[in-house]
């Protein structure tokens, strides 16, 4: 059983002053997630007619993305390759005072509490992540072979979840490690290959717009991402934008 | 009242080519007159809306989560089954659609069944070219590999996480069509009354979960894609904002609602560890390929399992059932496990697991082998328990999972309301009483992919563009009387939480409508669930208000929904007195402890019809007509 502190940004919404808000969490078991602690904060809360720290979560294993939170300055906490819901509070010391805020971006706004709005990473997706084939025009799945090499590190790629931990780590704000995993997981692929240049294009465009920082290469993003995303991938992505710039002879803004 | 399923005539694997010769097409000019809502975006309702937009259709899409790529479709771990016979181990699609209805031990409609297994191959098909990347041979082909009820290797996986690379695949088909303005996306949105007019599915009213602006949205056809209600236990392993609201609130508004008594309790979960605990976490069944499940041969045997001899060990499923050892079916394993629990032979804290190892597996494959296998789900194991499962054993109990019930559709995939369509979990069709591991990714995609598409035509071309405006008055009244609701829940400031509420519906349901069901503890769960509601009603305590984001409101009003189909629950539970697949009634048991079916009396869809808050509701049967299969009894051994 550890007592602790947590120390929790509190907003209304966008558009108020936010601040942090000290609560006392105790007897909180070394087998409780750190959300099921904010869960029992919350309950005590609601019990006061208080209105419970708004948080997003959903499927509680780490896999839906939903979770978020800068943990100690940590995005999902202190453990390596963990989300937020699978934080346990055995990573936590007893009395530890806990530092709680939201993912903060630019291209993230605030919704409220630890909420923020991600929905400039559906843009992205929107703007090429995809192969466009329609229903019914499939060939049989096995005519076409894949090198397992190229399968398993398509996989690698494609195992994102689109948390935004990347975003909320790096100090520019760059969403290029959630861009190059798409890019590579559909480029790798002979299915995807058709549709290779205006992809890369579209989405590294669709990131600038959407307000998201350039990256320097500090590396931040692949140490916090729960699913150790490499940022080879990001390589990747680069030489896929030159190349594609080069042979469509559009003016690459940013290389 | 006429429950019609629409099965089309001829043999059992002519149906569904004859049924699309027949049906009604849209003109390519026309389609795009008709205007569809999609409420849900995992598998079957993401697949519904990007195809339907494919088509031509104007698609609005609803989801409760802040992107569509976060629908609880996504957490599905194991695999999607496709009788593609790439392992020339005699699978076909008769193989495919007979262990289908076995394994739901005969309570599914045998002609959804079969055109289910039909397009399965398509669904693999249709994955492959959107780039899901599937697990391969070392020869570039599509690897696979073997689930519980089946004696072949059908099941197609993308290491542990298939769920969400074919949810990933659907998004981004879904995506194109958003990018193409084909598709209105509508994240944030929950869906709180249908809106019904003359009779037809027209609108829905949904809440922005942000701002709290209620409003309608009408259209010319409805497709709910909203999934299942296994968060009615309180703990499942559902994902925390999973819920029945969307067709509780059609089945109030007249749809039937189906076996709902069908509820899958899933063998191989994490035990719980505490009462603060808010979900239960699935390992996949797949692990049941390489694992043994065991408990000590006596009871109270503290030693560490590593230092329990062979000798000292009870394989108990693959000592009862040597056919199909650790591979049996769900519902069959679950109770397996909770006998040799319930004979003291636990092991854990109360008693409550078994063992799945994996010492012989490492042995037999190696780490390596076995690490690119299952290493994600080890790992996940390990956040959460901190045991190394490579080093000890893993501990597992089973959790409730899956509803095989939901909303009554016919063949078409409608329900008795016209212009109400339900695919995926959230309808009732395919898995009869008991789903077989991976069949559900294969239904959803089919639905939403294969079915859906095509029999919705068939319905508009019957009715005439008719999209009434949001200002009629069956919306008007809709709309006013969810914000009633709201403001009720706001303004009762009792002293009980809603997750209170929750958490002891969920304790009557799992104690008397669980793992066993009998007649008293159906009966007193029944009177319970009805006292609960009504005090829910009095003494909920919701803060805030209704005009912003407020995720307590959102959870009373999913949790008085769940209060009135927990009853419902029961009450299904009660009148089918049989056991069947994972509907296990003590009262009716063969000597070994097996599922007693009695097909004379019970071989039906019990479809329940709404009949007021408080009154029970109203029992029709469709009858199951098998003209192919033969109902046989059930045996895995």
């Amino acid at each position: 059983m550890k007592n602790v502190t947590l120390r929790v940004w509190r907003q209304k919404n966008a558009g108020s002053q936010g601040r942090f808000v000290e609560y006392e969490v105790k007897d909180a078991s070394e087998r409780m997630s750190f959300l099921e602690m904010l869960d029992v904060l919350n309950e005590r809360l609601v019990k006061q007619g208080e209105e419970p720290i708004a948080f997003d979560s959903d499927c509680r294993e780490g896999i839906c993305g939903a979770c978020s939170c800068v943990i100690n300055g940590k995005a999902h906490g202190p453990e390596k390759r963990v989300t937020t819901c699978q934080t346990y509070m055995r990573s936590f010391k007893d009395g530890e005072v806990i530092t709680v805020e939201p993912f903060r971006a630019k291209a993230f706004p605030l919704i409220k509490d630890l909420v923020v709005d991600r929905s400039a990473f559906d843009l992205i997706i929107q703007a090429g992540g995809y192969i466009s084939v329609n229903a019914g025009s499939a060939p049989e799945a096995n005519t076409v072979q894949l090198r397992k090499y190229h399968s398993d590190l398509a996989m690698d790629a494609a195992s994102c979840i689109g948390c935004g931990a990347c975003v909320a780590s790096c100090k520019n704000a760059s969403a290029s490690l959630f861009v190059a995993a798409k890019v590579a997981h559909l480029n790798l692929l002979p299915q995807g290959a058709p549709e290779k240049d205006p992809r890369v294009l579209g989405m590294v465009q669709a990131m600038d717009e959407a307000g998201f920082g350039a990256c320097t290469a500090t590396g931040s993003c692949e140490a916090v991402c729960p699913k150790g995303i490499s940022m080879s991938f990001i390589s990747r992505m680069n030489t896929d934008f030159i190349t594609a710039g080069l042979k469509l002879r559009v003016h690459a803004p940013r290389v | 009242m006429n429950l019609n399923a629409h099965i089309p005539p001829g043999p059992l694997t002519q149906k569904w080519t004859n049924h699309k010769h027949e049906i009604r097409l849209v003109s390519p000019a026309n389609k795009r007159r008709y205007d569809i809502i999609v409420v849900g975006t995992g598998l079957s309702g993401a697949s519904a809306a990007a195809t339907l937009a494919e088509l031509g259709y104007n698609v609005k899409s609803f989801c409760i989560q802040d992107s569509a790529r976060r629908a609880h479709s996504v957490a599905a771990q194991g695999g999607i089954n496709a009788a593609k016979n790439y392992r020339n181990d005699g699978d076909n699609i008769y193989r495919l659609f007979y262990d289908t209805l076995k394994g739901g031990d005969f309570r599914a409609r045998e002609a959804n069944v079969y055109r289910m297994a039909e397009v399965s191959v398509n669904v693999i098909d249709h994955a492959v070219a959107q780039g899901v990347p599937f697990a391969r041979e070392y020869s570039g082909y599509l690897a696979t590999r073997s689930f519980g009820g089946a004696q072949v290797s059908r099941t197609f996986y993308a290491r542990g996480q298939t769920g969400q690379q074919l949810l990933l695949g659907a998004y981004q088909a879904l995506s194109h069509q958003v990018s193409l303005g084909a598709v209105k996306m509508f994240p944030r949105h929950e869906m709180l009354e249908l809106i019904v007019v003359n009779g037809h599915a027209k609108g829905i009213v949904v809440r922005d979960l942000v701002s709290g602006k209620i409003s309608s949205v009408m259209a010319d056809a409805v497709v709910l894609a909203t999934g299942g209600y296994s968060n009615a236990f309180y703990l499942s392993t559902s994902g925390g904002a999973s819920n029945a609201t969307a067709i509780w609130r059609a089945h109030r508004k007249g749809a039937l609602f189906a076996n709902p008594c069908f509820t899958q309790i899933h063998p191989t979960c994490i035990p719980v560890s505490g009462d603060y605990q808010s979900k239960l976490t699935l390992m996949s069944e797949s692990l049941r390929n390489d694992g043994r499940v065991w408990v000590p041969k006596k009871g109270g045997d503290n030693r560490a399992p590593r230092d329990i001899p062979e000798g000292e060990r009870d394989y108990y499923l693959e000592r009862t059932y040597p056919a199909y050892g650790n591979l049996v079916p769900r519902d069959i394993a679950s109770r397996a496990a909770k006998r040799v629990c319930d004979e003291g032979r636990g092991v854990g804290p109360g008693g409550l697991g078994v063992f799945l190892d994996f010492r012989d597996a490492v042995a037999r494959l190696g780490k390596e082998i076995v690490e690119e296998r299952y290493g994600n789900l080890f790992e996940m194991y390990r956040e959460i328990t901190a045991d190394d499962a490579y080093e000890t054993p893993m501990r597992i109990y089973p959790a409730v999972h899956y509803t095989m019930g939901g909303l009554w559709v016919d063949y078409n995939l409608m329900s008795n309301l016209p212009g109400l369509f339900v695919v995926g979990e959230a309808n009732f069709s395919d898995h009869g009483a008991n789903r077989l591991g991976a069949s559900g990714l294969m239904q959803g995609l089919g639905d939403g992919y294969f079915i859906l598409p095509y029999t919705i035509g068939d319905y508009l071309t019957r009715n005439e563009v008719n999209r009434p405006s949001s200002d009629v008055a069956e919306a008007k009244q809709a709309e006013q009387g969810t914000v009633e609701r709201l403001n009720k829940l706001l303004t009762i400031r009792g002293k009980r939480t809603p997750v209170e509420f929750h958490k002891q519906l969920g304790r009557i349901l799992w104690n008397n409508c669980g793992m066993a069901r009998q007649e008293a503890g159906l009966k007193k769960a029944i009177v319970e669930i009805a006292e609960l509601r009504h005090e829910f009603w009095q003494n909920v305590l919701v803060p805030g208000s209704h005009d912003d984001l407020n995720m307590a409101l959102e959870r009373a009003g999913r949790v008085a929904d769940f209060l009135e189909l927990g009853e419902l629950l029961c009450r299904d539970a009660l009148s089918r007195a049989e056991s069947c697949g994972c509907h296990f009634r003590q009262e009716f048991q063969t000597p070994e402890g097996e599922c007693l079916r009695n097909d004379a009396e019970h071989a039906y869809v019990a479809a329940w019809e709404f009949a007021g808050s408080d009154k029970p509701a109203q029992l029709h049967k469709e009858p199951l007509v098998y003209e192919e299969a033969h109902m046989a009894q059930r045996s895995y051994k």
